[in-house]
């Protein structure tokens, strides 16, 4: 397997290689800046993120560890019978809990919640 | 009557007949990574060309055909441009991780093929966690994208890797759980036993409904983790320009391109090994004629045929519906499918305990 893996970077090296070794290399003024819609960069891309994403990935987290247990399970699944169904039953439940809770306390709404902001619309228009 | 294991018996007997045991292991593993290597420039360029084909024929034009007969070399001329083309690399890129990222990808697509059954008796690493193993693996490729949008300096690419690793990592838990569903039924996380299990039948048919929406979530998810239209925010073309990798140029591109196109084609051979019961033949109950008839149909044109229709379906997908936003995309995974794929592995473990599959 490991071998394998070598053989894969000793090829895809090879292929970048040649691809360099054959491309054509020219500098000009614009070359190398990064395209913005073909106008000057306003920044650096090293910018400060939506929390959005990071909330996204620790509810991922959440639920995969969660999901080992349950393959563990499912290996055993016909020796265990009906003592490890109800088991299984219980934690899947748990798990929807936590999904319910999730969603009340708005984790899982991303993006704008249109309907509350034209409720405050309304109300400072009216 | 052809049949792929005899050959790869033969050819290993000869090689242990022939020299001393490593030595006979070391070059089967040399012929073994030959052939794939090989298999992943063949599929790249097929891919590709049928990804064109189908687009054209869906928006009723005729797609590539100047080059060879009837375009089929469009893709391998396409590919010798790229390798002729200047790669760049932005102001400002972080240089390492820049070019680091088209080896992670590539990496992690070529080293989920191992344990992935071609026809009987032909499959290169038949670990017995073998499915665990794909879903674990096939993660690593979120490592690639981030890191080829972080480092490209460019807000395109870093917009676009973080929707695509938000992405797929919630696609990741509905198809992890409708693949377990399977692997409750089939009671082995190896994958030669679960194609074994569907001997009689394959589990799409066996399992009743809740089999059948595992299948379709698991279609969802694996269409949303490949980045493929509907789901395709990673590289939406109308307000990212080509998302994660805008910056890529040349080859370092068609890296990116090649393991996409790769990771689609695992991922229909994964869903046509739990589903529709890999190499296996379509046995129906007792009418044996028919059965006998299907068994001569070789193995590995059963596998290629199922998984070929898996990937025209995504393809079909792709000219079908329009693009989601970000916030559908997220709340389609999280508030739907989620909670139904739950649900659904309750109700097929009850089938299963239950006896209830045919």
């Amino acid at each position: 397997m490991l071998l394998y893996a070598g053989l894969v970077v000793f090829l895809l090296a090879a292929i970048l290689l040649l691809s360099y070794l054959l491309g054509q290399h020219h500098h000009d003024r614009a070359t190398n800046k990064p395209y913005e819609g073909g106008i000057e960069q306003t920044g650096s891309a090293r910018l400060r993120f939506s929390a959005q994403f990071y909330l996204v990935a620790m509810l991922f987290v959440i639920f995969d560890v969660e999901a080992v247990f349950i393959i563990l399970w499912a290996l055993g699944f016909y020796e265990l019978g009906w003592p490890g169904y109800i088991g299984v039953a219980i934690f899947i439940a748990q798990l929807v809990v936590v999904l319910i809770y999730e969603w009340g306390i708005g984790a899982l709404d991303i993006g704008l919640n249109v309907k509350k902001i034209m409720k405050k619309y309304k109300q400072l228009t009216s | 009557m052809f049949s792929l294991e005899t050959i790869t018996n033969s050819i290993q007997q000869w090689l242990y007949s022939t020299f001393n045991p490593t030595m006979a292991l070391i070059l089967e593993c040399a012929i073994v990574m030959l052939l794939v290597i090989g298999l992943f420039a063949v599929l790249g360029l097929v891919l590709v060309l049928m990804e064109r084909k189908v687009a054209a024929r869906m928006q009723i034009r005729l797609g590539p055909n100047r080059v060879g007969p009837r375009g089929m070399l469009q893709t391998a001329a396409d590919t010798l441009k790229l390798m002729m083309k200047e790669g760049l690399t932005p102001d400002g890129a972080d240089k390492f991780l820049f070019n680091l990222a088209p080896f992670i990808v590539m990496i992690a697509a070529m080293l989920i093929m191992a344990p992935i059954a071609f026809a009987k008796g032909f499959q290169i690493w038949d670990i017995n966690i073998g499915v665990l193993y794909v879903s674990a693996v096939s993660s690593v490729s979120v490592i690639g994208i981030l890191m080829a949008g972080w480092a490209s300096n460019n807000k395109y690419s870093l917009l676009g890797a973080m929707r695509s690793g938000a992405q797929i990592v919630s696609y990741e838990l509905s198809a992890g759980l409708s693949i377990i569903s399977i692997v409750v039924l089939a009671g082995s996380l190896q994958v030669s036993d679960i194609i074994a299990s569907q001997q009689t039948g394959w589990w799409l048919f066996r399992g009743h409904i809740p089999a059948l929406i595992a299948f379709v979530i698991f279609i969802i998810a694996v269409t949303a983790e490949t980045n493929r239209a509907p789901f395709d925010l990673a590289e939406a073309e109308s307000e990212l320009t080509a998302g994660f990798h805008t910056e890529y140029s040349g080859m370092r591109f068609a890296l990116f391109f090649l393991a996409e196109y790769i990771n689609i084609f695992i991922v229909c051979a994964i869903g046509a090994t739990l589903f529709l019961g890999g190499w296996m033949p379509l046995h129906i109950g007792n009418w044996d004629d028919f059965n006998r008839i299907m068994d001569y149909i070789p193995s590995s044109l059963w596998f290629l045929g199922k998984t070929f229709c898996l990937i025209f379906l995504i393809m079909w997908f792709r000219w079908t519906f329009p693009r989601l936003r970000v916030d559908q995309l997220l709340s389609l995974e999280w508030k739907y499918l989620l909670p139904i794929s739950m649900f659904n592995l309750l109700l097929i473990t009850l089938i299963a305990i239950m006896g209830w599959h045919f």
